[in-house]
């Protein structure tokens, strides 16, 4: 089995390691948790399968000073990759475990298929479902109706960066990103999109999740946010302050961002800001022909001066 | 005396509330629920834990303490004179829905902002000013541990009125004074009849047994002094963290904040907006240093001040009421429950123990 495999794997590296990170099953059967593997016991509560929501890259530039290992599923080493082309983690401090990835669940949309769901008493996961059982009743869904959308747009299931890569690699759900969501949002009128976003971002308790989610905030203590001296943004929680932020956030992000949707899953609020990265993510993809993560020698767009880019004919105006 | 209320009442028996009182209530708000004024197109949802409980009725997100402007002194023109204008925005609020362990965290915030050396003026007008109608809970959610911290679902501190939900309708009982005011107004309510009274109890009760037994964390706050120093367990008790402050926000008993003022010409307010100990901004000192540099001390400090440092300065009241919003909102799971059970567990080695 591909997961005993990768529990070997692990066991082999781990004396080379302070430690591995992966998944575990967390405080109830349908909430995985990330698992710190110090000892070989330790690797033997990791799990591997569609609860493994987190992003574990994000803890690698903390960890610098250390030599660890992390599980990856596809996306979430495009992350590691990003963090490598920016310098902000070095490659031979980390070991990379990676395996086929077949989706993970969205958590916002299993609860809104099973409202009960924080009753969850068993969860049983089979490849193409779902089966949850609360205390009054069973549910079983298929695993395409409560995946995450990045799952349904998967390019890179296989991680793209690997020390140790288990199991058969997966073919991937598409070849570009069909940018389908974005598109219906913006052929709405402005006036709608612009009360969409008040509307979203007006329960917005400005606690930073999404930020600190992101394996690519890196400023994070320094936030301009939170800045005091210089007091760049305003403490007001009007929905304008708010928004203030996701778009400093996004614009931070762009050509850095690699979709991975960590911002919107850690949103206590529930609020969708993904979408205004993918808005960015999209313009760049045009602009530059760039996608994020995928080559840990490239140099992101923003953080490169060229003084004619390719697809920006300056001189031809 | 209990009360009853039809379902198909509570409506118009808030309606009739609402002219002499502002009313929140958790209402449905995209795919969150969340404490809001009560208006007629806003969808009520009392079935279930709302995302974010009702503190920041009482304790706003954000909130201007007093507005100021400066201007020339004509008599002496190197100066400049300070007008300050003191807020006072409190106004008769009644907060519907809430569950037993959302009201115990207003205990929490009146033993920090009114019972202690300094009274925090906003807060005590609001609170003094404010009803509290809660809704028992008839059923326990995976993260729900209330009566691990001196809670249970059918709990009435910091409650003024307590709603039970039976078959048809709920049955309301008055826990203080202001709660039997309240019951004096309004045409709906009926005297319950025995029978739903018996109803109503065996719900509670049955909800009572649904939840884990609870340890006894009387030991606590000692046990957390002793594993002041031990910096191994708490980096690996935070190793998962990403350090959000989420956990604290969604509290009913976190209550820290940050002040600013923030001017614009001559003109400005002073405002004060909730801060966390979970960021690191939070302890920053002038100098540079910090003293909770990691997040490992920023865990400790959360844990601490809920489970110990709180306890001591107020006869032994965790601060924490259970409603496991920390557990259930935290983008890791960290479960706080894990943490305190394993420093309650956590045997120090014998010359530590030894050195006291
Ligand atoms: S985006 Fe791809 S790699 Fe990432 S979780 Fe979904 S299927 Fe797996
Ligand atoms: S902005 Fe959001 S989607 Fe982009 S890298 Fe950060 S967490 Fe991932
Ligand atoms: S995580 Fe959600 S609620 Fe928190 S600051 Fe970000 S958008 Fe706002
Ligand atoms: S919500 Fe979770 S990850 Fe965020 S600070 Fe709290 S414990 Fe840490
Ligand atoms: S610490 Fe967690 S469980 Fe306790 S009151 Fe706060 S949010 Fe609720």
């Amino acid at each position: 089995m591909m997961l005993d495999q990768l529990k070997e794997t692990i066991k082999t590296a781990l004396p080379e390691l302070d430690f591995v990170m992966g998944w575990t099953t967390g405080y109830d059967p349908l909430h995985a948790t990330p698992l710190y593997m110090y000892e070989p016991d330790d690797v033997d509560q990791l799990i591997w399968g569609p609860l493994n929501v987190h992003n574990l890259a994000v803890h690698l530039p903390a960890l610098r000073h250390k030599k660890v290992g992390i599980v990856v599923k596809g996306c979430d080493s495009r992350s590691v990759v990003e963090l490598l082309q920016e310098n902000l983690i070095d490659r031979e401090n980390v070991v990379i475990f990676g395996a086929p990835c077949n989706g993970v669940v969205d958590m916002t949309k299993i609860r809104k298929a099973v409202p009960d769901a924080h009753f969850a008493r068993s969860v049983e996961t089979a490849d193409n479902s779902l089966t949850i059982t609360t205390d009054k009743d069973t549910h079983t869904l298929s695993l395409a109706e409560v995946m995450a959308d990045k799952c349904t747009r998967c390019r890179f299931p296989n991680a793209v960066e690997a020390d140790h890569f288990v199991g058969e690699k997966r073919i991937p759900a598409v070849e570009t990103d069909p940018y389908a969501d974005l598109e219906s949002f913006e052929s709405q009128g402005f006036a709608e999109r612009r009360d969409f976003w008040m509307a979203e971002m007006d329960r917005c308790i400005r606690c930073y999740a999404c930020r600190n989610a992101c394996p690519l905030c890196v400023c994070r203590d320094h936030c301009v946010a939170q800045s005091r001296e210089p007091h760049w943004v305003s403490q007001r929680d009007g929905v304008r302050d708010k928004f203030m932020f996701q778009v400093i956030h996004a614009i931070h992000m762009a050509g850095r961002c690699t979709e991975c949707g960590e911002c919107e899953r850690a949103c206590p609020m529930d609020i969708p800001v993904l979408l205004l990265k993918r808005k960015l993510g999209n313009v760049i993809h045009d602009l530059f022909d760039y996608d994020a993560g995928l080559d840990a020698e490239a140099r992101p767009p923003l953080l490169a001066f060229k003084l004619e880019e390719d697809s920006i004919k300056e001189k031809d105006w | 005396m209990a009360k009853y209320l039809k379902n198909d009442d509570l409506g118009q028996w808030l309606a009739e509330l609402g002219t002499e009182y502002k009313i929140h209530a958790p209402v449905q708000e995209g795919r969150s629920i969340a404490f809001r004024p009560l208006t007629q197109d806003k969808i009520l949802r009392i079935d279930r834990h709302a995302t974010i409980g009702p503190k920041e009725i009482l304790f706003p997100a954000c909130e201007e303490l007093m507005h100021f402007s400066y201007e020339k002194d004509t008599d002496n023109p190197g100066r400049e004179k300070i007008r300050v204008q003191p807020a006072d925005n409190a106004v008769p609020t009644l907060i519907f829905g809430s569950r037993p362990c959302d009201a115990r965290g207003f205990d929490v915030f009146d033993g920090a902002f009114t019972q202690c050396a300094v009274k925090d003026n906003y807060y005590a007008a609001r609170r003094e000013q404010a009803v509290v109608v809660s809704i028992a809970c008839t059923r326990t959610e995976n993260t729900c541990f209330c009566n691990w911290v001196g809670g249970s679902p059918d709990g009435t501190n910091g409650s003024d009125v307590l709603l039970t939900p039976i078959q048809d309708g709920f049955v309301v009982q008055p826990v203080t004074e202001k709660g039997e005011t309240l019951l004096q107004k309004g045409s709906l309510l009926t005297g319950a009849a025995p029978d739903q009274v018996r109803e109503a109890e065996q719900l509670r009760a049955a909800a009572c047994a649904s939840l884990p037994e609870a340890p006894d964390f009387k030991c606590m706050p000692e046990q957390l002094y002793n594993l002041f120093d031990n910096m191994d367990f708490w980096e690996k008790q935070s190793a998962k963290c990403i350090s959000c402050g989420a956990c604290t926000y969604l509290c009913p008993t976190c209550h820290c904040f940050n002040i600013t003022d923030e001017r614009n010409g001559n003109e400005g307010e002073r405002l004060r907006s909730w801060d966390n100990c979970m960021s690191r901004q939070f302890t920053q000192e002038a100098s540079g240093h910090n003293p909770r540099p990691e997040k490992a001390y920023r865990l400790k400090n959360r844990v601490g001040h809920k489970f110990c440092y709180f306890p001591d300065l107020h006869e032994g009241h965790i601060a924490c009421v259970g409603c496991g919003r920390c557990i259930k909102s935290c983008p890791v799971s960290l479960d706080i429950r894990q943490v305190v059970t394993s420093a309650k567990e956590c045997h120090l080695p014998a010359e530590e123990t030894d050195n006291e």
